[in-house]
Formats: C-alpha cells, structure tokens, sequence
C-alpha cells in the first residue's frame, strides 16, 4: 500500500473568508457510490411524464436530446437518464414512476 | 483639508455624525441605554434627507448585527451601534462578522454587564468582545469618537485588512456629555479620505455567484482562522498609515497611544477611555506639588500596539494600569493589566506593574482617587512589589 | 371568491430546466429538501440571494470548497436567516436608489430555515422582518424537528411523535404538544402572501413560490418535508408521504393572498390519517386508538377550514 499524501492548499490560496467561488461545484464530488439499490429506466416503458426528473432530489435525472422508438413503435423525441455519478439509489424516482417503468436493482460492484 | 465646524457634541452625536459624513447605506440598531441617542440622531438624519440610508428598526441586537451582516455582505457600508447587554446579545455574530470578513463600523457605548442591572459605564462589555477579531478603539474625547469611526470604515474597508470595528467610549460620561467636536461642514470632506469604492470583499452578487458562510471542516478551519491571525497584524500597519493620513490631512493627530508628561517621569498610569482625563487632571495635581508622573492612554485595544508600548514601557520604574472591567478568576484579574503585563514579559522589561481596578459599574473615580492609587503604588515599589499578587479592587467598600 | 390568479405553472412543461442547484450535496438519500430547494431555484432563476439558516440543508450542501449553488447564497447562523435577508433587500435598495448598483435589475432575496430555524429559535427575528415589511420569500422547510443535530423536538414536532428527546418509554410515550401551527402565526402578522406547500404537490407548491415573489413585501412559504431519517421510512417514500399527508389532511395545502384565503388542493374523498402515520416509524409506538384520536384531531381541523372556505373542500374520509 503507498501512501498517498494529499496537498491541500494553504491559508495563502484559500478564498478570503472561507468563500466558495466556483457555483455549483459540488458536481465536483460524486456521491453515486452512497448507492444500494440502482434505479434502472426501462425506455421502452416510460412515457417521458418528467415525474422522475421533477422529484429527484439529487438532481439526478438527465434529460438527454436523444430519440427513442420503442418495440410497439412509439417515437420519442428525447429521453430521461440516470446520472450514476450522483444517484444515491432512494428510490423516489422508482415508487414515484406511473407506469412503474422504473427498475430497482441491487447495486453490483 | 476642507471645511469644518464646531458644534457641541455628545459623544453618541459624534458617533451618529460620523455615520452620516461616512455616508453609511445601512443602519440596523436596537435601542439600549446609554447606546440610543446614536441612532435616534440617525433616523433625524435620514428623515431631514441628510443622509440617504436604510434604517433597519430591528427587534434585537442580534438582528442589528445580523442585518448588518447581510447588507455588508450585499455591498452597503454599514452601521450600528449598541451597549452592554445588547453587545452581549450579538456576541455570536461578532465571530461571524469578523470570519466572514466583513468592513461592519459599530460605535459602543460602553456600560456595566448584568446582574445585577446596572445601564451606568464601564468596560466589562468591551472586554468581553477580546477574542472577536474585531478591530478595538477606545476613545476618550467626543472628537476622537468622530474621527475614529471615520478612520475606522478606512481600516476596515482596506482588502489587507477587512475586519470590522469598533469605536467604544464611555457611557454616561462620555455618551451623554457635550464637548465642542469639529465636524466635516460638508462630507465631501470626509469622502475624499474614505471613498466608496467598489466592494473588495465577498459580495453576494448574481452576476458572480459565490457561496458565503460555508462549513469549515478540520481540513480548513484553520486556515481561515489564521487569514483573520494575519489579517488583524496586517492592521497595525494600515491603522498606521490610516492614522497618518488622517493627521496630514485634518490636523488632528493619533497613535495607538497617547501619552502625556512621560518627560522625566518614570511612573507612569495606563488607562483608557474617559477615565483618562481623570488620570492626566491628576498628572497635573501631582506635577504642581512636586511628582512627576506620566500618563499612557492606551487607544488601540486590537491589534495590541506591543512595539508602541514597549517603547514606552521600557523606560518606566513602574506602571499603574487602572482597568475598568474585571476578568473574574483570572491570573491578574485588570484584563489590560494582563495584556500590559504579556508585553512586559515579552522583552523581560524590568518595569512593575501595579493592577488597579477602579470605576466598575461607574463608581467614581476622581483626582484624589489616581492620586492616591500613584501613592500606594509608589509604597509597593519601596517594598519591592513588581507586580500585584492579584488587582488592587480600588474604592471597594470591605 | 373572485377570479383566482393566473397559475404560472400549468404542466410539467413549464418548468424551467436550468438547474441552479448542484448535484453532489450530501443531503441524505431520498431527502425531499433537495426536491423542495431544486424546484425553488427553478422558480427564482438566477437573480436570485439565498440566506441559509444553519440547518441540514445548509451542512449538507455548502461543506467548503463544494458548494451546491449556482446562485449567490450566505449563511450566517441559525437563528437569524430573516434579519440576514432583512439587511440584504434593505441594502440593494438603497444601492439602488443611490445609484451605485443597477436600479432595474430585479434580485429576489429568499431565506431558507427548517422547523428549528424558523419555529423555534429564528421565529423572533422572523417576527421582526415580517412586521418591517421587507419584500422578501422566506421559506420553511418544515421536517418536524431538529434533524440536523439527530432528531431532537422542535416546536413544530406533531403530537405523539417518537424524537430523541421525546423518547417512547413506560410512563412517556413520545411528544406531549401540539405542532405550532407557523403558517397561521405567520398570517396574523398580515403580510401579503402566506401558503403552505408540500413537495408532492409541486405545481402548487411553484405556483406558490412563484406568488410569494411577486407580492410587494414579505411572503411565507411553509413546506412540510419528509424526512427519511427522522421520521423512519423507507427513502422512496418521501413523496408518497407527503402526498398522504394532504390526501388524508394531516397537512392541508393552502393560500393567504393579501387576505383572501384558499385550499388549494381540495381533497373531495379524504384517506384515513392511518394512511399517513402507519408509513412512518416515528409513530410505530401509537395503538389503533391513539390513532383514532389523531383522526378525530384532523377531522375538527377538516371542519374548521371548510368553514372558514364556506363549503366541502375537503371531504369525508372514505378510505
């Protein structure tokens, strides 16, 4: 095992105040591995209702500019994802879904 | 050096004209004895159109400073003002204001702690505020109220520094006591020393988006910790250059200290605020019937002035500290006797040092009083005391 | 009643999609203040202050050098969001009138507290800033008691339920009180715009942000949010719980415009309060009767606002 030394910054570089001025980078800091169970979305299924999106607290639901045709041939014009990176595996999205298009699976490492 | 003109002032009206000739945007304050008649004189300033603020009528003095806290952080100069328990009231915010790094201007009145209630002067209430990292001046003529807290929003405001401050003076004697005070004829005067420039500390503006007040965990705590160790030492220096400045350019002069016939005396008395013109009242009394004794007028409690002291320290027999506040149970109970004693100690000075507490809860302290404290100090050297066991409790009845 | 406001939010679809709320917090999982404060900052957009009262929202998204916002947001202390968020609109004012920052430029100033922050120990300075008349939101994210330091009662803890310090024990058996009812103490201060909102309702609850904005002077929003971890159940379920809440009408989604008060979601065929409290494991301890008492609670409080409304809004409970 090496022994990993990580330099933090010194009271010279730190922001003045403790002030963060990067907005928003906590995107910086994953927190997918909190997961245990992993949301799954059946795009054949979802009816792009935007339930999953609207609820996650995260947020962790992408939508992606990308269409879909199902196997019944239904044409969607975008799709809705689940960012990994930043799921912590709740479950909203899942008991929240209408159509029940939502898997919930035991995260496997 | 622009145009002044001299008017009789309380040192709370001194306060408030400085808030105004500042051009403060914000005023959040609570009313409290002896403090009010600051901000009552404000709201007359801003309701003749003399000055152009906002007036928070807070429900607290924890929401005057926190109000103030906010606005500051929103890129207003502000100020306030409050006394005794209403200091204690902010005293969380104190910490904040000062981590947070923010030029907050606060005037203080300064009065005795509860209980039991007393509203009359003393210093217990500033002396609490030691560990704030607040910038401490203490005042003792109506005048250097005025001009303090004009020096003050130039300190504070200064990106090496940008710690707020606080101007304190006696209540009662001082708050509510009318001396002749010069004051700027028209605030461009006092503008053109302290301008409005745009804010160099963190300002919550959408255009630039920052987070303000995050958690510090163990990994960075200390750090900004130690930005404020060296932000209040970089404040020495630009209280030096504010100081001189301000004395080339009106012609009133001030240091860290003030002293007085130090010329030929080797005991000498340190106090601070109003009780400093008892001392030097007496210092002539004395040097009339044959003693010579200096006076030292500490002005600067934060940063402590250790050079400047020293300097003087070190050609003294003696010095008689007379605090104003007591910090109970402590190892030299006169808290600026404790800080003068540190100084002594740091170049093993072999000045005494005699701890006198007098005038807590505003008992009187007259002439007599010093004089005959410069008595019993002088018996102590002759027994050889270089330092009081514990504070002398002057006028205490046994 | 006259004609109710045009409702900005219709549809799903009219939600903005820019996220000003980062993902990457430490909010636990399945935590409903994320959906509350995401759908907060679609509602503000980007001009936008956010004063954070110390809270779990607070720690959990601002653990320095992350930051989850995308908006100017300050944090001070617990107790005193509203006097913070008092000076801050007091200050871009007078910046404003004195020239010296942009006078059109519209910024809103939200404070944001949980039930401690805002019942409790924050509610004198909330008092305050609401008798002053700042124009400002402030919102409460009402999780029923002190969860950031680990589930300690608050004023607005309901009654019967389990809290660390409201043990159930032999002779005890969870808090004795009842909640403090916020909104309305807020409402007898007469400020413009009072609602409450509930996630799962959350076209009304943007519909109502969006409001609370827009009124000249101060609005309150009190948003009940289901925790999780306090209130013991299972992280999918926050939604669903909150949406119970209403169904049964142990949380009744209202509005006080300038006066004018409205349900705003009407409950024609009302759930038994069992519903509710049988999900949540703060309550485990309640027997059937407990219970029943807890629904002949509600049922007054069913019958007081259907009187102050002058008709059935809420319904009997059928289910």
């Amino acid at each position: 095992m090496t022994l990993q030394i990580k330099r933090l910054a010194s009271w010279r570089e730190v922001p003045v105040g403790g002030a963060i001025t990067q907005p928003g980078n906590s995107v910086n800091r994953p927190t997918g591995d909190w997961r245990v169970f992993k949301p799954i979305i059946n795009q054949d299924k979802c009816v792009r209702c935007y339930l999953c999106w609207v609820y996650c607290p995260e947020p962790a639901i992408k939508i992606i500019d990308r269409p879909y045709k199902t196997s019944s041939g239904r044409e969607w014009k975008m799709t809705f994802e689940v960012d990994y990176d930043y799921c912590k595996g709740c479950g909203i999205c899942v008991e929240e879904c209408p159509v029940k298009a939502i898997d919930f699976v035991e995260e496997v490492k | 050096m622009g145009e002044w003109v001299r008017i009789p002032l309380s040192s709370n009206y001194a306060a408030a004209y400085a808030a105004k000739d500042a051009d403060v945007d914000v005023v959040a304050a609570y009313p409290i004895t002896p403090q009010t008649t600051v901000v009552e004189k404000i709201a007359e300033f801003i309701a003749n159109g003399e000055l152009q603020a906002e007036m928070i009528h807070v429900e607290s003095e924890h929401s005057a400073l926190s109000a103030c806290i906010g606005a500051a952080s929103a890129g207003a100069r502000v100020f306030t003002a409050t006394s005794a328990q209403g200091l204690e009231l902010m005293h969380e915010l104190l910490y904040i204001a000062s981590g947070l790094r923010l030029p907050i201007v606060m005037s203080i009145a300064s009065r005795a702690l509860s209980a039991p209630i007393s509203i009359w002067g003393d210093y217990s209430d500033v002396m609490a505020t030691r560990d704030s990292s607040w910038i401490t001046i203490i005042a003792s003529s109506a005048q250097e109220v005025y001009d303090s807290i004009i020096q003050a929003y130039k300190v504070a405001e200064n990106p090496d520094v940008l710690l707020p401050v606080m101007v304190a003076y006696d209540g009662f004697l001082m708050s509510h006591t009318y001396e002749p005070v010069y004051v700027a004829k028209d605030r461009s005067t006092i503008l053109e020393f302290v301008p409005k420039r745009k804010p160099l500390w963190n300002i919550l503006d959408p255009d630039k988006p920052i987070t303000v007040g995050a958690v510090g965990n163990p990994d960075w705590y200390y750090e900004f910790k130690y930005q404020q160790v060296v932000a209040i030492e970089n404040s020495l220096n630009i209280l030096k250059q504010v100081f001189e400045e301000f004395g080339k350019r009106f012609e009133r002069n001030y240091s860290f200290i003030e002293t007085y016939n130090m010329d030929g005396s080797d005991i000498a008395i340190l106090t601070y605020g109003g009780l400093y013109g008892t001392v030097t009242e007496a210092v002539d009394i004395m040097k009339k019937r044959g003693l010579d004794v200096g006076a030292i007028k500490l002005r600067v409690f934060r940063p402590w002035p250790t050079e400047e002291l020293i300097r003087i320290l070190k050609n003294l027999k003696a010095v008689i500290v007379i605090d104003r506040a007591i910090s109970f149970g402590a190892a030299l109970e006169g808290p600026i006797a404790m800080e003068v004693l540190a100084t002594i100690s740091k170049k093993s000075l072999d000045t005494a040092l005699h701890s006198y507490i007098a005038s807590v809860g505003q008992r009187a302290v007259t002439e007599e009083d010093v004089m005959a404290m410069v008595e019993n100090s002088i018996d102590l050297l002759k027994k050889g005391v270089s330092l009081t066991e514990k504070s002398i409790y002057w006028g205490v009845r046994q | 009643m006259s004609s109710s406001p045009k409702l900005h939010y219709k549809t799903v679809f009219d939600i903005p999609k820019e996220e000003l709320f980062a993902p990457g917090h430490g909010l636990c999982a399945g935590c409903t203040a994320g959906t509350i404060v995401k759908l907060l900052l679609k509602v503000a957009g980007p001009n936008t202050v956010i004063v954070n009262a110390t809270g779990c929202v607070e720690v959990s998204t601002t653990t320095f050098p992350y930051t989850s916002w995308r908006v100017p947001y300050i944090h001070v202390a617990f107790e005193n969001a509203a006097a913070v968020a008092s000076g801050i609109e007091a200050a871009l004012k007078v910046l404003k009138a004195k020239g010296l920052i942009d006078p059109n430029k519209r910024v809103n100033v939200i404070a944001l507290a949980g039930d401690g922050g805002t019942a409790d120990i924050g509610f004198q300075a909330l008092s305050g800033t609401l008798e002053r008349g700042h124009k400002l939101m402030y919102v409460m994210y009402d999780n029923e008691a002190y969860m950031n330091t680990g589930i300690q009662r608050s004023g607005a803890t309901p009654q019967y339920a389990w809290t660390t310090t409201t043990p159930v024990g032999k002779v005890l058996r969870g808090k004795i009180q009842f909640k403090k009812p916020v909104a309305e103490i807020v409402a007898a201060h007469r400020i413009p715009y009072v609602a409450t909102a509930n996630p799962a309702h959350f076209l009304d609850m943007m519909n109502k942000f969006r409001r609370g904005l827009e009124v000249e002077g101060p609005s309150f929003i009190h948003v009940l949010q289901p925790c999780t971890t306090g209130w013991r159940f299972d992280p999918r379920l926050g939604i669903k719980i909150a949406r119970l809440a209403t169904e049964t009408a142990m949380w009744i989604n209202w509005e006080l415009d300038y006066g004018e008060f409205k349900v705003t979601v009407p409950v024609p065929k009302r759930k038994h309060v069992k519903h509710y409290i049988r999900l949540q494991g703060r309550f485990n301890h309640l027997t059937d009767r407990d219970i029943e008492e807890i629904q002949k609670m509600v049922d007054s409080e069913v019958e007081r606002i259907n009187k102050v409304v002058g008709k059935e809004i809420i319904g009997p409970v059928v289910e």
